[in-house]
């Protein structure tokens, strides 16, 4: 039986394909996590970054992976579900709408180094800002935009029509119907979206070199005010993230443990989109079974 | 139950709460306009801010376009008696293409079969295993692709095959695995679409899986598969830190797989922040971004076009 043998053979390597792209996975975590994991201590994550001896940490650039990604999300998240309601709710199926569509594909789709680009011009030129965290927020803000949207607006058109209906029937204004009725049982889509975004804008770096800049100002971290030039929550210093971090040690790194630096922040880097990405699941999975069953 | 005599007072339309209900939503609509309009204004002025630059190179420096694309000798610190500065950019856009095209080629029989597996051979648990696995590829940033080629792929290249290590061949392989959840993920989509009445009829008529896979779902699912090839190449030829921390960063044009070179992207990442703005040399980046924004709106109409001509076909 030829056809059998055939069928066999097929089976056994789309088997083994598989095995291949699990053994991808693990064998890249396994290597990040055996090269980075020993170098991670309270040390690493607080101290400031040394400049030509073993031994530095990346504290700031922790901090400010962390609050660039707090302004992103700021930013992203009103004017992304915002976009997700126009384009389920208002959008008509004329030219303007589909120009939108297309739009937002084309942005989805520019290279991060190109928004970053886009950014530098205008975020830090035209602007006269300089490099600021801000500017990289914004940038971040741009890349993020589409899939923010896209969640958002799949989430609402998963609300069952009934219910929808059902609030229009009982002459509640639409707009009262999107703000109570729909974003509540779209909640849990919004939040896996929200979430997935922030992973992504963590270890975003092309987008952010040339716009929050490639070195860390120097910050106080006594000193709390947003205003102050020494704050570490002024958004107008400049500010290099954790990933561009990585990637500055990589590739022109002074110091002797430059590898080591790398190793560890990009271990510290997986653990966090891990950790983002099982929140997503969870929290979802959380969110919706307390929405339905109270809905019930 | 009966329905009560009178409507309760409260029940009654007040009209200046009516008012007020009709201002929110008149606020409220606004608000989704505006957040539309922040969207669309970006996109427009990403084309034409990158357009206005990348063209100042062939209208305000004079370079000729010709002398650009197809150049192979990248000098800007040329001496003015040798001729000045040169910006021939053949050898990246070359290298773009060679490192896409590679790429594609190795991610997608593995992308594509992966996807099989997790519809076809193990709908169940095959699907609940490489899911989260395919997640969390997408989520991993890309300096930590590059950081893993620079210490793993690149001391491994020098040792065992040859040359540098830093290479075009180090780059493949890097985008390759990139890309690679990109295609399995878009895969599955085009696979799940395909209607079970098919492969039923098909299984009863007594073909084997392989048979069923190979002359029923594969055909069906082409175009999606090439949707999602496309995609992969799109996010390979735009990826830039991951390519410019293994592939060498040579300006030279790059004769075999295991020399180093560079690409489009990996040059705007070298140059961008050492260049001042207005100067010859920064506008020519601004040049090659110009066509990784021309190329990847390629893309995307590529995409359209195969949906559309699915829709026709189906």
């Amino acid at each position: 039986m030829n056809a059998k043998i055939a069928d066999r053979i097929a089976t056994a390597v789309f088997v083994l394909i598989a095995l291949l792209l699990v053994f991808i996975l693990v064998g890249l975590v396994g290597y990040l996590m055996w090269r980075g994991l020993p170098h991670i201590s309270w040390h690493f994550l607080t101290s400031p970054p040394a400049f030509s001896e073993a031994g530095g940490g990346i504290g700031p650039q922790l901090f400010n992976s962390i609050y660039v990604l707090f302004l992103t999300m700021l930013l992203t998240v009103p004017i992304g579900v915002g976009g997700g309601i126009f384009l389920a709710e208002y959008a008509g199926d004329g030219w303007l709408t589909r120009f939108l569509r297309s739009a937002i594909e084309v942005l989805s789709s520019l290279p991060s180094i190109v928004v970053g680009l886009f950014g530098l011009l205008v975020f830090v030129q035209y602007t006269g800002w300089g490099y600021t965290i801000l500017g990289g927020a914004l940038a971040l803000m741009l890349f993020n935009l589409p899939l923010m949207v896209r969640t958002s607006e799949e989430a609402i058109r998963s609300v069952p029509r009934d219910q929808k209906e059902a609030s229009l029937a009982l002459g509640v204004s639409h707009w009262r119907t999107i703000t109570s009725v729909l974003l509540p049982s779209a909640l849990p889509g919004i939040v896996t979206g929200a979430i997935l975004t922030a992973g992504r804008a963590f270890g975003e770096a092309a987008a952010l070199m040339f716009t929050a800049g490639m070195s860390s100002s120097r910050v106080d971290f006594t000193d709390w005010n947003p205003f102050s030039p020494l704050s570490p929550l002024n958004p107008m210093r400049s500010g290099e993230t954790l990933a561009v971090n990585i990637w500055k040690v990589s590739s022109e790194g002074l110091v002797p443990d430059a590898r080591e630096i790398a190793a560890g922040a990009s271990a510290l880097l997986v653990i966090v989109v891990l950790v983002f990405n099982l929140l997503a699941r969870f929290l979802s999975r959380w969110l919706y079974k307390k929405m339905t069953a109270s809905s019930s | 139950m009966s329905l009560p005599a009178t409507r309760s007072p409260e029940l009654k339309t007040n009209p200046s709460h009516m008012k007020f209900e009709k201002l929110r939503g008149t606020f409220g609509y606004s608000l989704t306009i505006l957040s539309v309009f922040i969207i669309l204004l970006a996109v427009i002025s990403i084309y034409i801010f990158v357009f206005s630059k990348g063209l100042s190179t062939f209208f305000v420096d004079k370079l000729h376009l010709w002398d650009f694309l197809s150049g192979t000798e990248w000098n800007p610190t040329r001496s003015e008696e040798a001729g000045g500065p040169v910006f021939g950019v053949f050898a990246f856009i070359y290298g773009s293409f060679v490192v896409t095209f590679l790429a594609a080629a190795i991610a997608a029989p593995i992308g594509i079969g992966s996807a099989i597996f997790m519809t076809e051979i193990a709908p169940k648990w095959g699907r609940k295993l490489l899911q989260p696995v395919v997640e969390l590829l997408v989520g991993i940033p890309s300096v930590v692709y590059g950081f893993t080629g620079l210490t793993l792929l690149v001391p491994f290249i020098r040792e065992h095959i040859g040359g540098l290590g830093f290479s075009l061949l180090a780059g493949v392989i890097v985008l390759s695995i990139m890309i690679l959840p990109t295609i399995t993920s878009i895969s599955v989509d085009t696979l799940l679409t395909v209607s079970p009445e098919i492969k039923a009829g098909s299984y009863a008529l007594g073909a084997t899986r392989w048979q069923t896979i190979w002359r029923l779902i594969m055909r069906a699912s082409a175009p999606g598969f090439v949707t999602a090839v496309i995609f992969g190449m799109a996010r390979a030829f735009g990826e830039a830190l991951a390519v410019q921390m293994v592939i060498g960063n040579s300006k030279r044009m790059p004769t075999s797989l295991l020399d180093p070179g560079s690409t489009i992207t990996s040059v705007i990442t070298m140059n961008m922040g050492n260049t001042v703005p207005g100067t010859l040399e920064n506008n020519v980046l601004w040049s090659l971004a110009l066509i990784l924004l021309l190329m990847s709106t390629v893309f995307i109409f590529a995409v359209r076009l195969i949906g559309q001509r699915g829709r026709l076909m189906s």
